[in-house]
């Protein structure tokens, strides 16, 4: 694949929904989400690969979408915030983010919760240091963090209660 | 922020991309996990009129232990470097790749995108320079092998050629009663570490110390050595005075900026204190004690 023009097609599936579109090649993949596919629950925080607000699922592997360009995910399957809830019910990890209050303002919950998704997959029964390490790129500014942990901990039993 | 338009090109080996890269000539950049690129694009301080995309090469995100060597994939990620076999048996290796930024950034972000950007604050240099790594490069005339203290030339400078690509780190595994440790200090788990210290010994008899490699890593423009405060060390006894004195040596040699991550000062002290506990796990990870991440951020 090799392109000369000004842009070029791209086939993601975001959310189960696969989408093709003609992109820049500079466009990055947290804009391709947010502005092309108006997904807007993936949020832009410091741009700069730091605070984690734009985290989402790629391919099994929860990345920084705002350090990444939407057509290096092509042909990729993407997981946002929008994914979670099924059928009107809550994913259990947003339950138990709403239940233990692990947000105040909200704006980097779709990364802690993206983060916390991807550490369960892989971790289901996790300690406080595997929640402290595996959140540890994904900044918050009004919980002091303690909640989120809690969350994090009664989301993992809920899902291995089933 | 927004990278200045470029071309975008996706080669399936790495044939293919060495030729494309040197028919676009030297505008053309390759991009591999882009954790160190991408941020370098949207700041502007590089503007590539053409990235080859080397992800898709299946053939570079190999790790193999054969015969004393291991060869690490140019295309491996920090993470895969962390959990894989040999991070288990060197585990320098996994303080390093385990506790490089956050999980988001290592799950993309490659051993050889690092070595290639030689960013004089990233983790991968210092730990390469101590284990005696080879840098195993591609371009348009075959392959070469660049001894690491070659490889990086300067900060941001390399030795690579243009059209030439790095395919595969190599590092011979250490010796049986050897240990090692690679530890950072640093503000918060996506930040790069304000100073760092790399170390790997050997113990004989009598727990004297028949080898040892030290480097410093954010210190200066590439790692930091000292063979004097090496040669203070082989031959004796680690104890806590000499190896106070061996930190001061090497710390004498560092050249750390002053900036957001500290005064230059402060990251000399920093440095010592690292150094010292650096020793300590390389002597317990010696001894058959297993630590685990000793430069985990949490």
């Amino acid at each position: 694949m090799s392109n000369q023009k000004e842009t070029l097609e791209i086939e993601i599936t975001v959310n189960d929904t696969l989408y093709k579109r003609e992109v820049e090649p500079r466009l990055l993949l947290v804009e391709f989400i947010r502005d092309n596919l108006t997904l807007t629950g993936t949020h832009v925080g410091c741009d700069t690969s730091y605070c984690g607000a734009c985290t989402i699922i790629l391919n099994g592997e929860a990345i920084k979408s705002c350090t990444y360009l939407a057509v290096q995910a092509d042909g990729g399957e993407v997981i946002t915030v929008e994914g979670l809830e099924q059928e009107g019910q809550l994913h259990p990890v947003q339950q138990a983010f709403s239940e233990c209050h692990g947000l105040q303002c909200g704006y980097c919950t779709p990364g802690m919760l993206m983060s916390s998704l991807a550490l369960l997959a892989e971790n289901p029964d996790p300690s406080v240091k595997d929640i402290r390490k595996r959140l540890a790129g994904n900044i918050c500014r009004c919980t002091g963090y303690q909640n989120i942990i809690k969350s994090v901990q009664s989301a993992a039993k809920q899902l291995q209660e089933g | 922020m927004y990278p200045q338009p470029f071309r975008y090109h996706r080669p399936h080996s790495l044939k293919d991309a060495i030729s494309l890269l040197s028919e676009l000539g030297e505008g053309a950049k390759p991009l591999a996990g882009g954790q160190s690129l991408i941020p370098i694009l949207k700041m502007r301080m590089d503007e590539p009129s053409d990235l080859v995309d080397i992800t898709r090469i299946p053939e570079l995100s190999n790790i193999k232990n054969e015969n004393g060597v291991v060869s690490i994939g140019a295309l491996c990620t920090h993470a895969q470097i962390a959990k894989s076999e040999v991070a288990s048996i060197i585990p320098i290796l996994k303080d390093c790749a385990g506790g490089i930024a956050d999980p988001q950034v290592r799950s993309l972000g490659t051993i050889g995108g690092s070595v290639s950007v030689a960013d004089p604050s990233s983790d991968w240099p210092a730990l390469l320079f101590v284990m005696g790594c080879e840098i195993v490069c591609q371009g348009p005339n075959g392959s070469r092998v660049i001894p690491i203290r070659e490889f990086i030339v300067d900060s941001y400078t390399t030795a690579l050629a243009d059209a030439e690509l790095v395919s595969e780190i190599r590092l011979p595994v250490p010796a049986k009663n050897s240990g090692g440790s690679y530890i950072g200090f640093k503000k918060a788990a996506p930040a790069y570490p304000a100073a760092s210290v790399a170390m790997q010994l050997t113990l004989g008899d009598n727990e004297i110390c028949s080898n040892i490699s030290l480097a410093l890593g954010s210190a200066g423009s590439i790692p930091v050595t000292s063979s004097e405060a090496e040669s203070l060390l082989i031959g004796q006894k680690l104890s806590s005075a000499l190896l106070k004195e061996a930190a001061a040596k090497i710390v004498e040699a560092s050249n750390p900026p002053s900036d957001a991550r500290g005064s230059s000062e402060f990251k000399r002290e920093i440095l010592k204190s690292l150094f010292m506990k650096a020793a300590a796990t390389s002597v317990k990870r010696a001894g058959g004690s297993e630590i685990d991440g000793a430069h985990d951020y949490v």
